[in-house]
């Protein structure tokens, strides 16, 4: 079953009722909404029910109902403000939606203004039925709610201008925010907000056609950067309330580990710190609470706490022994997740053997995970850069015993995320909220923000699982593939959420075995899965199995398209057989534009090739890699991309060399954690390795034209490069890496 | 009191003189624009001049300011050198998630203001202490050259 789709059964069970449009919920009333965007006159808000939308085939029959104003509202001077219905944390979203609506809407882009919208029914995914940010799903899920919202907010403005001119709406047309009638008539939006906020909103209305988009599809600058090269940018942790103190958090050294016995006499002898109390912690686990006035005195008093910590009962893992243990799992049979024949591989002339091992990663966002909230008993009021609203209103709501509605977040801009702020157990906000609880009851009232350092990042578990890969590959001498036996070993994300039931069939979690389940190439699979349990929490990680298995997958290939004596492109279309062309259409545009198979590199150089999907979208990339004192490095990549319609093209592009550079990252030496006896290694980005510009790439990127709805870009940059690095490096060397990070020690 | 000059304005402080001077900025001064990202002098979230020179303000204690003149983000719209960044910035689309390119800027405000005309390897030799997980160092780079450019015009 597709990711999606999973997703979609998830949300719409894990939520019973939520899915109701018009209960009120944390929706943002009216009055709220008209006291965020003074002086307007119009404001518009319609969303989907989820059924209707798929009743309909995405979208068309979106009906009008009773939420007021929740996307878009046109003030008299003209300023278009739209709610961004998604976080921000880098993807684009928040000028990529806005130009979906802006698109259809005719608005003047120099006076759109969006604005993160805080958690509320009205903000839901569409498909989705939770708010939520991920599976690179937001310009994807958005194109047809948003440009509706805009083409039904049109209709308003061109009927009041009709109106007024007593001619008919057809007419009339619109551009740059103004309604131009049929004899030369002019009114601006702002003009017409007052009048058009009176006129019914249609129940019909038709979209463009891609030919007559004037904004989506150009390259377009974001609207974030001015805010966000001056410094005025509010991101979560920036956020000050009156009386504010900051928490940090004593933590166990080992996942799910209790307080033991403790003194703090001597951290509340530090100056500013306010507070010491014992907390609740996320997987059973207990710690204290460090509360100061501001980050320094809480530093400082966390570090003069005396702690014992109780850690019987609890796994104590080590990397090596763990690795130890999945190979052995490997030899024993597991849950079948595909069940080809592959009785031929016995007789094949050609066998091929690998062993895969990745570590565990840590998403280690630039802006460290925090979270402020203000609690007054009956209300809760969290201002935190999220990708999860829907899911950690009702977390937050759980442990203080309020109704959803009594917990209000106003969505932050965040520093990167890349799935770390979407937790199916809203771990850092529920512990937050633990705070937040104790400190009420120690009778205190004051906004509290609880802040992760670098060391508790990277120390905070949810990482990328750690996984093996045996793979027993026959083939003949035309690269003909016979039978292709593959087993994973790695903890499942979802097992033990209450997502299990709907992400995981047969007992296999999907995301661990997506991207070689459902492979492109044309080949008999024998796939078993082993999904042992570790005391290590784990969590999607930017392109979540297609970290792991697109490597696995593009490097064999490659090493089969070697060993067979056939080019890697030509061998990859051979395999797909014709049947998949955008894969085709994005490796022949990064063959063409590398100049691969025409350019001759100079010697030590090498290319490398790997594509894949994911989310909907392929990603090619051919690469140069060099040889630097016996060392790989990599020059240069040329990436094809296939993501139907690209709705901004420089987003596209900065998606690209982003996931290219944190896959990159994976590669580098220091790219792990790895723990002994429990204890997670790595405290922060001296042994947690994280590409500089010392080690860019040149990145060039080319995108395939379509005018197919579009599909998201957030993440599928990033499977195919350490493959298309790894094979370069093959080629170089003779060496096939099969472990990340690398090592060519 | 520990007194120094912040963007050309005297401020004191009467705060631990240990509290390095990106929570004296973030805590006691509301200016959030400087950011955390490491504590331990490794990302370069947190730079700001002093003096004059890139210096990483989350291992800098207070104390060591005394006297002294800092520049943080917020004032590099009036100067010369940080207004020509900024907008090759903005005009090369640079920030994704944005969260480093406060410290990012100011590395770059640093070299071109010691190396008006710097080669690739300089570009690459000063911004490589500033991490950015979103991966914008391509047009990082492009935005420094552009800015050069425009300030040598």
């Amino acid at each position: 079953m597709r990711y999606e789709a999973l997703m979609q059964r998830l949300a719409h069970h894990a939520l019973p009722g939520e899915d109701e449009p018009n209960n009120g919920g944390a929706a943002l009333s009216r009055r709220e909404f008209l006291k965020l965007s003074a002086g307007s006159a119009f404001a518009l808000g319609l969303f989907t029910l989820p059924q209707v939308a798929h009743a309909a085939g995405g979208g068309q029959a979106l009906k009008p109902n009773e939420m007021p104003d929740a996307f878009i509202a046109v003030r008299t001077d003209g300023g278009v403000v739209i709610q961004v219905n998604r976080l921000e944390f880098g993807q684009g979203v928040y000028t990529a939606l806005p130009m979906l609506l802006a698109e259809e809407f005719d608005a003047d882009w120099a006076h759109v203004e969006p604005q993160l919208a805080p958690a509320g029914n009205a903000y839901k995914d569409p498909y989705m039925g939770m708010q939520m940010t991920g599976g690179s799903m937001s310009v994807k899920n958005s194109w047809l709610q948003y440009r509706d919202l805009g083409a039904r907010a049109r209709a308003m403005f061109v009927a009041a201008a009709a109106r007024r001119w007593g001619v008919s709406p057809a007419s009339c047309r619109t551009q740059d925010s103004q309604v131009l009638g049929p004899d030369g008539q002019r009114a601006p939006y702002g003009e017409l907000a007052a009048a058009a906020m009176q006129e019914a909103v249609p129940d019909q209305v038709a979209l463009k056609v891609p030919a007559d988009f004037t904004l989506i599809g150009k390259p377009t600058r974001r609207l974030d950067s001015p805010a966000k090269v001056s410094g005025r940018e509010q991101y979560g942790l920036d956020v000050h309330l009156p009386g504010m103190k900051t928490v940090l958090l004593a933590k166990p050294p080992v996942f799910g580990a209790r307080l033991g016995r403790w003194d703090a006499a001597a951290a509340r002898r530090v100056v500013g710190v306010a507070d010491v109390f014992p907390v609740q912690l996320d997987r059973g686990a207990s710690g204290l609470a460090v509360v100061a006035e501001g980050f320094w005195p809480a530093q400082q008093g966390r570090r003069a706490l005396q702690v014992e910590w109780d850690t019987s009962g609890v796994e104590k893992v080590d990397s090596a022994r763990q690795l130890a243990h999945y190979r052995e799992l490997a030899g024993t049979p597991g849950l079948v997740a595909r069940a080809d024949d592959v009785s031929a591989l016995g007789q094949a002339a050609h066998r091929l053997h690998a062993e895969y091992e990745f570590p565990y990663l840590a998403h280690a966002p630039m802006e460290v995970l925090n979270c402020t909230l203000h609690y007054s008993g009956e209300r809760c009021e969290i201002w935190v850069g999220t990708q999860f609203q829907t899911m950690d209103q009702l977390a937050v709501a759980k442990v203080l015993g309020l109704k959803p509605e009594q917990v209000v977040i106003h969505t932050q801009m965040a520093g990167g995320g890349f799935g770390r702020r979407a937790v199916p157990t809203s771990d850092y906000m529920v512990e937050a909220a633990w705070v937040a609880k104790g400190w009420r009851q120690a009778g205190h009232v004051e906004p509290i923000k609880v802040m992760w350092t670098r060391e508790d990042d990277l120390h905070g578990g949810y990482y990328r699982s750690a996984y093996l890969h045996r793979v027993d590959i026959g083939f003949n001498g035309s690269g003909r593939i016979l039978g292709w036996k593959h087993t994973v070993v790695g903890q499942s994300i979802v097992a033990g959420t209450s997502m299990a039931p709907f992400l995981m069939k047969g007992g296999i979690d999907h995301l661990v075995v997506e991207g070689i389940v459902d492979t492109p190439y044309r080949l008999p699979m024998h796939l078993e899965v082993h999904q042992p349990e570790v005391n290590v929490p784990v969590l999607w990680w930017r392109s979540v199995g297609n970290t792991h298995t697109a490597y696995v997958m593009e490097t064999l290939v490659d090493e089969l398209a070697q060993q067979s004596g056939i080019d890697t492109v030509a061998y990859r279309k051979q395999l797909m057989q014709g049947r998949h062309p955008r894969h085709a259409a994005a490796l022949d545009l990064a063959v063409s534009q590398s100049g691969y198979g025409r350019r001759t590199l100079p010697k030590n150089h090498a290319w490398g090739v790997a594509v894949h999907e994911a989310f909907g979208s392929v990603v090619a990339y051919v690469v140069e890699a060099a040889l630097e004192n016996g060392q790989p490095r990599l020059l240069r990549a040329t990436a094809g991309v296939h993501c139907n319609l690209a709705v901004n093209p420089l987003t596209v592009r900065a998606q690209i060399e982003g996931a290219a550079l944190m896959a990159l990252s994976t590669t580098l030496p220091g790219n792990a954690i790895t723990l002994k006896d429990g204890v997670v290694q790595q405290d922060n980005f001296d042994t947690y390795a994280i590409a500089r510009m010392n080690v860019m790439p040149e990145i060039d990127v080319h995108i395939v034209p379509s005018a197919d709805p579009p599909m998201g870009m957030g993440e599928p940059g990033l499977p195919p490069l350490a493959p298309a690095y790894a094979n370069a490096i093959a080629r170089l060397t003779g060496r096939r890496l099969r472990r990340l990070p690398f090592d060519l020690s | 009191m520990i007194e120094f000059q912040l963007n050309g304005r005297a401020v004191a402080l009467a705060v631990d003189p240990s509290t390095p001077l990106l929570w004296a900025l973030r805590d006691h001064l509301a200016m959030t624009g400087t950011k955390f990202g490491c504590g331990e002098a490794l990302c370069g979230a947190c730079t700001v001049h002093l003096d004059g020179a890139a210096i990483r303000s989350c291992v800098t204690p207070l104390s060591a300011v005394a006297g002294k003149k800092v520049q943080t983000i917020e004032a590099m719209q009036d100067d010369m050198i940080g207004r020509a960044v900024q907008k090759a910035w903005i005009e090369h689309d640079v920030v994704q998630c944005g969260y480093c390119q406060s410290g990012q800027i100011m590395s770059a405000v640093s070299l071109l203001k010691a190396h008006p005309h710097p080669s690739e390897a300089d570009i690459v030799g000063a911004m490589s202490g500033n991490l950015c997980r979103c991966g914008t160092y391509q047009r990082i780079k492009a935005a420094i050259q552009a800015a050069a450019a425009e300030l040598a015009a």
